[in-house]
This record gives C-alpha cells, sequence and structure tokens, in this order.
C-alpha cells in the first residue's frame, strides 16, 4: 500500500463510524521501490491530498525525513518539494502491517502490501 | 485555414464502437472534424477534413479501432475516374480542392485535389513505394503490380524502395461488405499518402494469449483499450476499476498515461492465488499478479494500489475525485455477483472464529450494483469525467429508456457487443454534469432488466426444449424401428 492510497481511505464502511480518517498505519515491513518521475501528476495530485494526514503517515513508518510539515506555495515549480513528495507518496510501500480505525479501532490487515477493507457479515448486518 | 482531406481507414469488427471511439478520442484531443461524406456502418471508411496532419497522427496514436489514415489525394466509383481525377490534379495549381459546386448529392467522387499536394513527394531525394489494399477481394501479386503500373504517369522521380521509404502511396478498392456477393469492379475507389496507422499493434502486444495474469473473464485486449478510450484516460489521470478482477481495464488505463487503482471483493483474485485459468497449468507462479501484469507491459510506474473490498459499503475519502471510472461489474453468470451479508438475523462472531475468517456474501444483485456505481459515479467523478461499464441483457428485452441512469450522469455512448443469439452486453458511456449530487434514494427495482434471473430462466427453457427434441427424436426412431421389425417399410 502506497501513501497516496493510505491519504485516501476511510474505515466509514463500519457502522457508527462517522468519517474513519484518517486511518493509523502499524507497519511491519515497508520496502522502496523505484517509479519514475512525473512531475504534471504530483502536480495534478498533491491539491487532492490530506498533507498532514500524508506527513504524519510517512513519519509513522519512518519515511518522513527532510519532508515540510505542509505544502509550499508554488510548489508546482519547487522540484525538490515533488521530488520529496514523489518518493512518499509512490516509493514507498507498506508490505505487512495493518490499518487501525481511528473511531472504533477495528484494525484491517494489509498483506503482501494489499489492504484488505472487508468487514465480516456480522459488522455489515 | 486550409484544411486537410483524410480516408480513415477503420477495421471492420466492432462496427458499433467505431463512431463512439472516435468522437471520444476527438474530444480528448480537442479536434475538430468535418464529414465530406456520412460514416455508413457498411463501409469501413470515413472521408473527413481536419485541421493539420498533426491532428490526424494524434487521431491515429489513440484510436483502437482505427488501421490507418491517408491523406487522400483521389477518390472514385469507377477506376478510369479515379485515373481522370488524379491526372486533373496535377495540374490544379489552385491549392484547393477542385469541387463541383453543383453537384448536390454530396457524393466527392469528381473532386480534384490541389497538386501542391502531390508535388513535394515526387523530387528525386524522396524515395517510394505504392501500396495495394483491396477490401473483400483478393488479388495475386501479379495483379497487384499490374494496378500500381496504371499510376506510372505520376511524376514520381525518387527511387522505389520497399522498406522505409521517404512517402508511401496507397491505393484502395473497397469491394463492398458481403463476402458473398463480390461484384466484378470495385464501388468505391482511393488513392493517397499514407499518413499514420492506427493502435491495431497494441491489441497484439495486450493480448491475453501472452499476458502473465489472467483470470476467467479477463477483458479482451481490443475492447479494454477501447474502454479506456471511450473514458478519454489522458496522461496523469486518476483512473478507479472498482470491479478490478485480474485488472485487465487497468493495463488498458495506464497504457494511456492513467494512474490506476482497482478494488475488488475477491481476496484470492487479488492475491492472484484462484485456480489458473490456462489449461494445464497446475498453479499460478509467483509473478503472477495485477502489478506483474504493468510490470510486463511496461507501465508499472502508473500503479497506485488495489484493495480488498465490498463495494457495496463507502471506502474513499468523501471528497476524493477520480478523472475516470471504467468497470466491467460480475453478471452472476461466469462471475458471482456478491457483497459482505448473511441472512441469519442477530448473527455474532466470536473472537476464536474471527482469525482466518472468510466472510460470508449473499448475492448483490445487477441493479443494485447498478444503482450503487452510478451513484458512486456521481459523487466521485469530476466534472466533465466519466463512468465507463458493461451493462449485460436480454437482446429483445433492449430499452434505452431502462438503462441506468442519475441526474447527475449523461448517458454519452452506448454501443452493443453481441454475446449469443440471445443475449448482448452494452459499454455504457456516461459523463459527470455537475456536483450538485442529490441523496437518491436507493431504487431496489431499478433497472427492470435482472440479467442473471433471466439468462438462467432463458438457459431453463432451452435445456427444456431440447430435451423435449430429443426424446421426440427416440420416440421417431423407437416407431422406425418397430417399422423395420414390422418389415413394412417401402
Amino acid at each position: 500500500m502506497k501513501l497516496i492510497t493510505h491519504n485516501m481511505l476511510t474505515s466509514k464502511c463500519i457502522k457508527g463510524v462517522l468519517t474513519g480518517y484518517p486511518l493509523a498505519i502499524n507497519a511491519t515491513d515497508v520496502k522502496v521501490t523505484e517509479v519514475d518521475y512525473n512531475p504534471d501528476f504530483l502536480s495534478r495530485v498533491i491539491p487532492k491530498l490530506d498533507w498532514e494526514v500524508l506527513w504524519t503517515a510517512a513519519n509513522s513508518i519512518g519515511h518522513g525525513e527532510g519532508l515540510p510539515k505542509a505544502v509550499e506555495p508554488k510548489f508546482e515549480e519547487n522540484e525538490e518539494f515533488l521530488k520529496k513528495a514523489h518518493k512518499v507518496l509512490l516509493e514507498v510501500e507498506v508490505e505487512e502491517g495493518y490499518l487501525t480505525c481511528p473511531e472504533s479501532g477495528r484494525q484491517f490487515p494489509i498483506s503482501k502490501g494489499i489492504p484488505n477493507m472487508l468487514l465480516t457479515e456480522a459488522e455489515v448486518q | 485555414m486550409l484544411w486537410r482531406r483524410y480516408l480513415l481507414w477503420f477495421a471492420h469488427e466492432h462496427v458499433d464502437f467505431r463512431n463512439a471511439e472516435m468522437q471520444s478520442i476527438l474530444s480528448v484531443l480537442d479536434i475538430p472534424i468535418k464529414y465530406i461524406e456520412k460514416p455508413c456502418v457498411r463501409k469501413p471508411y470515413w472521408i473527413v477534413e481536419l485541421p493539420t496532419e498533426e491532428s490526424a497522427r494524434k487521431i491515429a496514436s489513440r484510436s483502437v479501432l482505427l488501421k490507418n489514415c491517408i491523406e487522400l489525394w483521389a477518390r472514385a466509383k469507377t477506376e478510369s475516374q479515379l485515373h481522370t481525377n488524379l491526372k486533373s490534379a496535377l495540374n490544379n495549381s489552385s491549392s484547393k480542392w477542385i469541387v463541383n459546386e453543383n453537384n448536390l448529392n454530396e457524393v466527392s467522387d469528381t473532386h480534384v485535389c490541389p497538386s501542391s499536394l502531390i508535388y513535394p513527394c515526387c523530387s528525386v531525394d524522396k524515395s517510394f513505394k505504392i501500396e495495394v489494399e483491396t477490401f473483400c477481394k483478393h488479388f495475386s501479386m501479379k495483379e497487384k503490380v499490374d494496378k500500381i503500373e496504371r499510376f506510372s504517369y505520376l511524376p514520381m522521380e525518387g527511387a522505389v524502395k520497399l522498406k522505409k521509404p521517404d512517402v508511401t502511396l496507397s491505393y484502395l478498392e473497397f469491394y463492398g461488405d458481403d463476402p458473398n456477393n463480390v461484384p466484378e469492379e470495385p464501388y468505391d475507389l482511393f488513392f493517397g499518402r499514407w499518413i499514420a496507422d492506427g493502435q491495431r499493434d497494441v491489441i497484439q502486444f495486450h493480448s491475453l494469449k501472452k499476458r502473465q495474469f489472467i483470470g476467467n473473464t479477463s477483458m479482451d485486449a481490443q475492447l479494454a483499450l477501447v474502454m479506456a478510450n471511450q473514458a478519454r484516460v489522458a496522461p496523469g489521470d486518476l483512473v478507479l476499476d472498482p470491479f478490478v478482477g485480474s485488472g485487465s481495464l487497468l493495463v488498458a488505463a495506464a497504457h494511456f498515461g492513467g494512474y490506476v487503482w482497482g478494488s475488488d471483493i475477491d481476496f484470492m483474485m487479488i492475491h492472484a492465488r484462484t485456480r489458473p485459468t490456462r489449461v494445464g497449468q497446475k498453479a499460478r507462479t509467483k509473478e503472477e499478479s495485477i502489478r506483474g501484469n504493468m510490470k510486463q507491459y511496461g507501465t508499472s510506474s502508473r500503479y497506485l494500489d488495489v484493495l480488498v473490498s465490498d463495494f457495496s459499503l463507502p471506502m474513499w475519502r468523501e471528497d476524493l475525485k477520480f478523472d475516470s471510472i471504467i468497470t466491467d461489474p460480475p453478471y452472476g453468470v461466469r462471475e458471482p455477483a456478491e457483497k459482505i451479508g448473511i441472512d441469519r438475523p442477530n448473527y455474532i462472531l466470536t473472537e476464536e472464529h474471527l482469525v482466518h475468517h472468510v466472510p460470508s456474501k449473499v448475492e448483490y444483485a445487477l441493479p443494485h450494483i447498478y444503482g450503487d456505481l452510478l451513484a458512486f459515479a456521481a459523487r466521485h467523478l469530476r466534472v466533465g469525467g466519466r463512468l465507463v461499464t458493461w451493462y449485460p441483457l436480454v437482446r429483445e428485452e433492449y430499452r434505452e429508456e431502462h438503462l441506468p441512469q442519475h441526474p447527475c450522469l449523461e448517458l454519452v455512448a452506448n454501443s452493443e457487443q453481441v454475446l449469443s443469439k440471445l443475449t448482448a452486453r452494452r459499454l455504457l458511456t456516461y459523463e459527470k454534469l455537475h456536483d450538485d449530487v442529490p441523496n437518491m434514494p436507493v431504487d431496489p427495482h431499478g433497472g427492470t432488466h435482472n440479467f442473471r434471473e433471466k439468462y438462467f430462466a432463458m438457459g431453463e427453457i432451452s435445456r427444456r426444449e431440447k430435451k423435449m427434441r430429443r426424446a421426440e427424436e427416440i420416440a421417431a426412431t423407437a416407431a422406425y424401428k418397430a417399422k423395420m421389425a414390422a418389415g413394412d417399410v417401402t
């Protein structure tokens, strides 16, 4: 699971949970894979992000170093900033671990890089 | 501005998708078009005008159904007229097409192109070749060479070069679309300069035969690419397939530059641990995954993630907007249409059962799937973004007004793929009109086509018919044998 995905994910599927955002990350295995750098894509995607959530998530899995706490003005022209965003959004991946709902504490396992957001039949009744 | 005239030659398959694909491409590339002749489904070609050669090349770089694009120099209904037009063109120094304004029947068969198109290709430093293509009739190499020799009046001064010449000239003859009724002489003839090929090669490149990871219902490469065009996927777009399966649609979307997410309720499929689909294969290999497929095609940098999730429940942040949603929901025939649930009331799972628990599923009826899908698209598409989805149905019951609807979404294309005598599926393309999303009540009767029920009901009838026919045959044979035995057969 990449952090761009984590930034968009909620646990509001659970009954009684209002926003279910942001999910806490517990990672036992994190890997970094190389991904082609695409500044146009980053410039389009950064305004859609909750940057604070990204910053917290990156730090919680030990990859927040040097990441600015807020989106810099004129970030589209700031290559250094875009490269940092590129790395945490697309290159850092949680392979094993789990996500935790901030309201209910329900955990969602991540295995082989794929989060399992399914509830049980008892929970959806 | 002098527009240029082009012949767009299409593959003669998926004809019902041709116009839809082309309109999507024209709108995503923002290219205007003028029709010299009204397109006709029985002809695999369009005669059009485009503002520049660059725009023709761009169209060819996207279209999967387009075979090639020719800059038109001459077009006629008979061979002699074609040569007359082309010879006249050599003397047309007006830099405009000569069009007979009095010709009211709108056929462009006597139009004469400007010589300024032809002469730049004729200089001594330009190598060239002439290709002959005939539709619905086969000719030997010798016959084709004879046809080429009839163009010897063209003032080509360059050398003939068969491999990668500077100029490729194309001569095309159209003998109609009925292979059982091929005329002696062609109906339509064309001559011009080849500009570009469409994306037919990508179909081979993406072929399921050579793809690492496929499932039982993986989408055919050609149709997946058409879907990505219908969705107007552009570089840097965010694309979602909420019924991702083996990820065929993600592969196609990423080919056109989309960054892709997928989700599916099937844990085993997403983890590529279902039984192998290929005949003779015992187990899935380690490389088999959606991500592995994207690596195979060199698009893994645009793989975002796939997730195991139940589409009937919300998962994405409320304000997340996708540029397009491309999907093929399970019809409940070859893949089950399911969501998490249980029919028992007050069901409780104990702690010990939770470890490695596989949740039970209930039917996720098609009208519900499409209701949820359109509501989801209305909320999560950007304005102008598109939802492209298949919709299965029983052919004779098809009514356009019964297709899934939503006040925020406009149906902009609707193409049929026939599956059997009785069934078909339609590729529906919706465009999001505005962000003013009403809270739509879930309509349990929404959509009167319940494909699954009808499909199996139909199967039941045809099975019963077959049994009855068989019983009649047996009875007839028995009666015949009885007669034989009695010796009264004459």
